[in-house]
């Protein structure tokens, strides 16, 4: 019923990585910061995995563990890549992944790029760096080929450029062909585009996009921005407060979405041609990950919210129709019982904003 | 009405009285130049063209929205009616009077007037004040209520925003994103001005706490008939908020059209293609759409193109685009509230994909070829990705 038109790409089945009961902490002064607190996913080959989430879910934290950038945290679980786990892995077997097997992208291209060497040099060194045979003329023609394919004009006299000549969008593609300069079998990008104007961030993702469907590489792309999910995603895993909330489909996750949270997000936005009426916030705050509440993270905040929320944490399990749909909410999997809960809630609402201006 | 179209040299007769006069705000040919350091014995002095010849004219009680790219002069505009920079040209009437060439203590009376909300809501609250004593400084600089009287005004302001009186003695610090922009509109709000100029107010917050303050902006818009020049590079939260909008490119206005028409009926080429770029958040309608994704980026401010700003980028783009800067007024039968500046406007159900410019290849941006922009690259980057490495290959432990 829900499945997408024919533009999905399909999924190759064949899990590429996978994190099980992602657990990172910091100390600090104030305390002991949980930022993620039993995270669990996994990707396929050649999928695009889209994780959104506000700040302070957790959504960046959980990938760079995984990568081994967070130093001094407190890291539990497993992450599986390729029959190892990244988690436990020396240093220099970290070293040969990180790169080559797995690139990564991130939000601010000018101070990911070092401003004192020319951006063809960066990339000619990240590719000398794990193929000691290749010869400078060669590893310089494979930077100016992978510029040219990521649209950047005249790469052959731009490979000899600083980054600060380039423009943000080019930075970013400079970033992305560098990620890409090896190969890589995973692509991770943490906000790529989040501080690119919209045109410059179409240019982007399609980039994006077209390498994937070049080379077949996965994607986690980790976002605020549910308009990109909806562009680029395949699966979406909604994060909040250092847990994973609601994993489904694209389609699924924006039509038939199950965890109130997840609604919540939806209902924020102000609607793409649609009515202009009064957006519907999510009141009050994200909880802070020193004492994170017992029970669901979101019960504060959630509309939906029964004792049972405020002591037991709710398991990420199975929800609604689509296979593949989890979801960690104590409401009914049934649509038409949800769908019941949710009427009585809105009454109530509804009682409760006429109720002053009727006294 | 006058919309955007004082492009004559002399202005139109003196403004119209305050009373009767719907527009709160008119702006005439403003032009605001940066300079910046030639090189060379007899250097030439260069500019930044930040506004170039930009007319409009705000209704009162409405809210004007500004789009467009980063360098595109939305935010100097901004800067230039709040008079925190001097105008190079042009004529600034608020409210009936002239502010172009008011002196800073003329314009002081103004100032509580209008007012301005920033970005950013930490930059722009001092962190080592109090936060009752921030939202106060409007009442003491202009020396109006002081003491208990001003602690009372205060924390109205406060509650009126959202804000807990009782965290009067609070520092910012204390605060979340969402709660220190409301202390910033608290602060605008303090001398009921009638102009607030919001200068990306959303968007450093996140997407629920950002739906807070919308909603907050629309509510003290009801209740205190405050005008709003709004803004925001987020195309989406500007239409939700707009009566009208006006889009900008280059230091110049492109178009400007009442904000449903915008989305609808866009005239302009640019308007066009920012609006497909916009990701939205809605899986169908976004695999229908189709997106024209613009090549290349925005040329410099300091040597803009001749005729139409656009025409490097533009898939339009026709000789006189080159030679003719085409002049902002209303196109193919739209009435004067909806004018843009384009020889070749958009017409109804008009696909920009099926365009192709027709202007010689050094006048115009141009894709690199073998790049995977087009989305024919097909064989060219396969080849291309045939030459790098086969998986795993290149990573020696």
């Amino acid at each position: 019923m829900l499945s997408g038109p024919a533009t999905a790409r399909e999924a190759s089945g064949v899990t590429l990585l996978e994190v099980e009961d992602l657990r990172v902490s910091f100390n600090t002064p104030d305390g002991v910061v949980q930022a993620v607190r039993g995270v669990s996913y996994h990707i396929e080959a050649g999928q695009t995995l889209g994780i959104v989430g506000e700040s302070g879910s957790g959504k960046s934290v959980s990938t760079q563990t995984i990568m081994g950038l967070t130093r001094g945290a407190l890291v539990s679980g497993r992450a599986m890549f390729e029959g190892q786990d990244l988690l436990t892995a020396s240093p220099d077997q970290m070293r040969a992944i990180r790169g080559a097997k797995i690139g990564m992208v991130f939000q601010d291209p000018l101070s990911s790029l070092h401003p004192y060497y020319k951006v063809g040099w960066q990339i000619i060194e990240m590719i000398k760096l794990h193929d000691r045979e290749i010869s400078k003329d060669e590893a310089e023609k494979r930077a100016v080929e992978l510029l040219r394919l990521v649209g950047i004009p005249q790469p052959d006299r731009r490979v000899n450029d600083y980054p600060h000549q380039f423009s943000g969008g080019m930075r970013q593609r400079a970033m992305i062909a560098m990620a890409m300069a090896l190969n890589p079998a995973l692509l991770i990008a943490d906000e790529p585009t989040t501080a690119l104007d919209v045109t410059v961030q179409a240019q982007v993702l399609r980039v994006i996009r077209r390498m994937q469907e070049v080379f077949g590489t996965a994607v986690i792309l980790i976002t605020h921005d549910l308009g990109v999910i909806a562009d680029v995603a395949d699966d979406v895993l909604v994060m909040y407060g250092g847990k994973v909330m609601e994993r489904a489909d694209r389609r699924t996750l924006f039509f038939a979405s199950h965890h109130p949270y997840t609604e919540g997000l939806l209902q924020s936005m102000p609607a793409y041609g649609g009515e202009r009426g009064r957006l519907r916030p999510i009141a009050g705050q994200p909880p802070s990950l020193l004492a994170p509440p017992p029970g669901c993270p979101f019960a504060p905040r959630c509309v939906y919210v029964m004792d049972r929320c405020r002591q037991e944490e709710p398991p990420l399990d199975p929800a609604g129709e689509e296979p593949g749909h989890l979801s960690a909410c104590w409401l009914p999997h049934i649509a038409a019982d949800r769908e019941a809960i949710r009427r009585r809630v809105a009454n109530v609402e509804l009682a409760k904003s006429a109720g002053p201006a009727g006294a | 009405m006058a919309t955007g179209q004082a492009r004559e040299t002399s202005p139109a007769p003196a403004t119209a009285a305050p009373d009767g006069d719907d527009m709160l705000l008119r702006i005439e040919s403003l032009v605001k130049y940066f300079p910046i350091k030639g090189t060379g014995l007899f250097r030439e002095k260069e500019h930044v063209h930040a506004v170039d010849g930009v007319s409009l004219s705000v209704p009162r009680g409405q809210t004007f929205g500004v789009v467009g790219e980063t360098g595109c002069g939305k935010s100097t505009l901004a800067r230039c009616i709040a008079r925190l920079h001097d105008v190079t040209s042009g004529r600034i009437v608020f409210d009936g009077q002239d502010i172009t060439k008011l002196s800073q203590r003329r314009m002081r009376p103004l100032r509580r007037e209008i007012q301005m909300i920033f970005q950013d809501p930490i930059g722009s609250l001092n962190p080592r004040r109090r936060v009752g004593s921030i939202i106060g400084d409007p009442y003491a600089i202009h020396g109006l209520a002081a003491g208990s009287e001003r602690k009372r005004l205060v924390q109205e302001l406060m509650e009126r925003v959202g804000l807990n009186p009782e965290h009067y003695n609070r520092f910012p610090a204390e605060f979340s994103g969402g709660q220190r922009q409301r202390i910033g509109v608290a602060r605008a709000l303090a001398f009921r001005p009638k102009l607030i100029i919001c200068d990306e107010p959303v968007s450093a917050l996140d997407v629920s706490i950002q739906a807070q303050v919308i909603n907050l902006l629309a509510d003290l818009q009801a209740d205190f008939g405050l005008t709003y020049i709004f803004i925001a590079h987020d195309l989406s939260v500007v239409r939700h908020v707009s009566n009208s909008i006006a889009v900008m490119y280059l230091g110049k206005v492109t178009e400007i059209a009442p904000a449903d028409k915008l989305f609808t009926l866009p005239r302009h080429p640019y308007s066009g293609a920012l609006l497909s770029a916009v990701p939205v958040p809605n899986p169908d309608l976004s695999d229908q759409r189709q997106q024209i994704i613009l090549a290349g980026d925005v040329p410099s401010p300091i040597a803009p193109p001749s005729g139409c700003r656009f025409h490097p980028r533009c898939p339009k783009a026709a000789p006189v685009c080159v030679s003719d800067e085409p002049p902002l007024e209303p196109r193919l039968g739209d009435g004067p509230e909806h004018p843009a500046a384009c020889h070749l406007p958009m017409a109804e159900g008009e696909n920009l994909a099926d365009f192709r410019p027709s202007i010689s290849e050094d006048e115009r941006v141009v894709e690199v070829e073998g790049s995977l922009l087009p989305d024919d690259a097909g064989p060219e980057a396969t080849a291309i990705a045939d030459a790098l490495p086969a998986r795993g290959e290149g990573g020696k432990p």
